[in-house]
């Protein structure tokens, strides 16, 4: 049994990213919740399950919203569980545990001075300690050590991570919510500072303050709702778990083609039939990884692909329209699924992707997840 | 007297000790699954290969290569300010297991993938050693 179609995204609430001090991730949930119900109108007794990501507990939370969902859950706060939340909330609808499922995700991380580099990385469980004594700390250095293999393999450069950085730079700029407002060259990046070398500054994402909050509910109850109902069309998840405190060998490739059949079988779509594309960018190489991944190109080829404005508006592929982890802010994935559903109903402005139909959010990590949203049944 | 050692200095406990031991008699140790041949590294209770327990410790070659590496240029670790820009390896041993360690004596212009590195012990503090690694010519 399919569950193409089945549930649909109703109501979605942001903050602006930025620095919030004085909200813990509770308030700033609590923020994103209230805007996504005023969003589709709905009203709290209506909403029967609750699923928080990074707020630290489902039970405070519910607390604090006044709230007895039938169905509640928190999970990890990580960015790939953004993905996953949502897809355990399509199948627990589908299971009928609950039949219209709040999702909300609040980060203050800048407020509260989190690093994910140094004694307290917690990467993979703790797995990346045995490493500290030699220096090696950092997912973004994880990530440097991808890429530089990526190079060696391919022959990729970091001019073409630029590309990446320019375009989502140029969509941020596009976005009255999103945190950096200059316009960047390819010059630019290349001479913005070295964090882990081969990687600059302008390859990492942007940590602060914030909230996402999604209500999704059964197809047919969509449509009693005042906005058009943006289907979930098709989703997957695969991991790469084993050795996983250490880089992959092959850029996550294997779970991501795992995804990537499920997904499009799921949603009966081919990656012509895509408007848009979301794409967690935590670091830039990660783009580079999941184009090739997840057969947009071949692997190897995603340094030339993202070239030439490919992934900017009026590209074939435009991604991460809000500006995504790199300029709007490190929303650990929900923003671009918000964003997502934004650009499906219409509502994005200066930066809105012209009668756009069809949109693919992918995640490229340890546990790999797709979900593609559509207007249509 | 010697300035005090302020880098990370890595948890010693019973499962990892073994480890520890090699380094300060200059053998690269990893553990290997008495049942099923399996090696790893860093320490750890289960072979993740076929769930065993039984587990022996294998003095490596101590060779390998450079599966890659990057640049460190902030310290996420106040005792390697000094070290900045500082390179970390990611290095392949000839036994099939990955390890994290630093490059001793190559310039990192001349740091390459698939370079041939053997290992090498620097005792930094009366109880630990580190092994760090050196072209293999």
């Amino acid at each position: 049994m399919s569950l193409r179609n089945r549930v649909a995204v109703i109501g979605v609430g942001t903050t602006a990213a930025g620095t919030m001090p004085g909200h813990d991730a509770y308030d700033l949930g609590l923020i994103a919740f209230k805007r996504a119900m005023e969003d589709c109108r709905i009203k709290r007794t209506q909403i029967d399950g609750l699923i928080v990501n990074r707020i630290p507990d489902y039970q405070r939370f519910a607390e604090i919203a006044g709230m007895d969902p039938h169905f509640a859950l928190v999970t990890p706060g990580q960015g790939r569980m953004s993905g996953n939340s949502i897809e355990i909330a399509a199948s627990a609808i589908e299971a009928g545990l609950a039949h219209t499922i709040a999702l909300v995700y609040g980060n203050n991380g800048k407020s509260a001075g989190d690093q994910y580099g140094g004694e307290g990385d917690r990467y993979g469980g703790g797995g990346v300690g045995p490493w500290f004594p030699y220096g090696m700390t950092s997912p973004g250095a994880a990530h440097a050590v991808m890429f530089q293999r990526h190079m060696h393999l391919y022959g990729t450069t970091s001019r073409q991570l630029a590309a990446i950085s320019v375009a989502f730079r140029k969509h941020a700029l596009l976005n009255p919510d999103a945190v950096m407002k200059k316009p960047i060259t390819i010059q630019d990046h290349q001479n913005s500072k070295f964090i882990a070398e081969p990687l600059h500054l302008l390859d990492y994402c942007l940590i602060n303050d914030g909230s996402v909050a999604l209500i999704v509910t059964t197809a047919e109850r969509a449509r009693d709702f005042p906005k058009p109902p943006v289907y979930i069309r098709g989703f997957g998840t695969s991991t790469k778990l084993v050795n996983s405190s250490l880089p992959p060998d092959d850029f996550w490739y294997a779970p991501m083609q795992h995804v990537a059949r499920q997904t499009y079988a799921m949603a009966g779509v081919k990656h012509d039939d895509l408007d848009g594309l979301m794409i967690y960018d935590n670091f830039s190489p990660t783009v580079v990884f999941t184009l090739e991944g997840f057969g947009f190109c071949r692997q190897g080829e995603g340094g030339p692909f993202v070239e030439n404005g490919r992934l900017e508006l009026g590209g074939d592929f435009p991604s991460n329209t809000d500006g995504g982890h790199l300029s709007n802010s490190y929303m650990q994935g929900w923003a671009l699924n918000a964003e997502a559903v934004r650009q499906l109903r219409g509502e994005c402005g200066a930066r809105q992707i012209k009668d756009a139909k069809l949109i693919q959010y992918m995640c490229a990590a340890p546990l790999v997840t797709s979900v593609i949203y559509g207007t249509d049944l | 007297m010697n300035a005090p050692y302020t880098k990370p200095l890595p948890a010693i406990d019973d499962r990892n000790r073994p480890h520890w031991a090699g380094n300060a008699a200059g053998e690269l140790r990893v553990q290997r699954c008495d049942d099923c041949g399996t090696p790893r590294f860093p320490a750890s209770r289960w072979c993740p290969h076929c769930l065993s327990e039984n587990t022996s410790w294998q003095t490596t070659s101590g060779k390998g290569q450079v599966w890659s590496w990057c640049v460190f240029h902030r310290a996420y670790f106040k005792g390697f300010t000094d070290d900045l820009p500082y390179a970390v390896a990611l290095i392949e041993l000839d036994e099939g297991v990955k390890i994290y360690s630093n490059l001793v004596g190559i310039p990192r212009e001349q740091i390459r993938i698939g370079m041939r590195v053997r290992a090498r012990f620097e005792k930094v503090t009366e109880a630990v050693t580190l092994v760090k690694f050196e072209e293999d010519k």
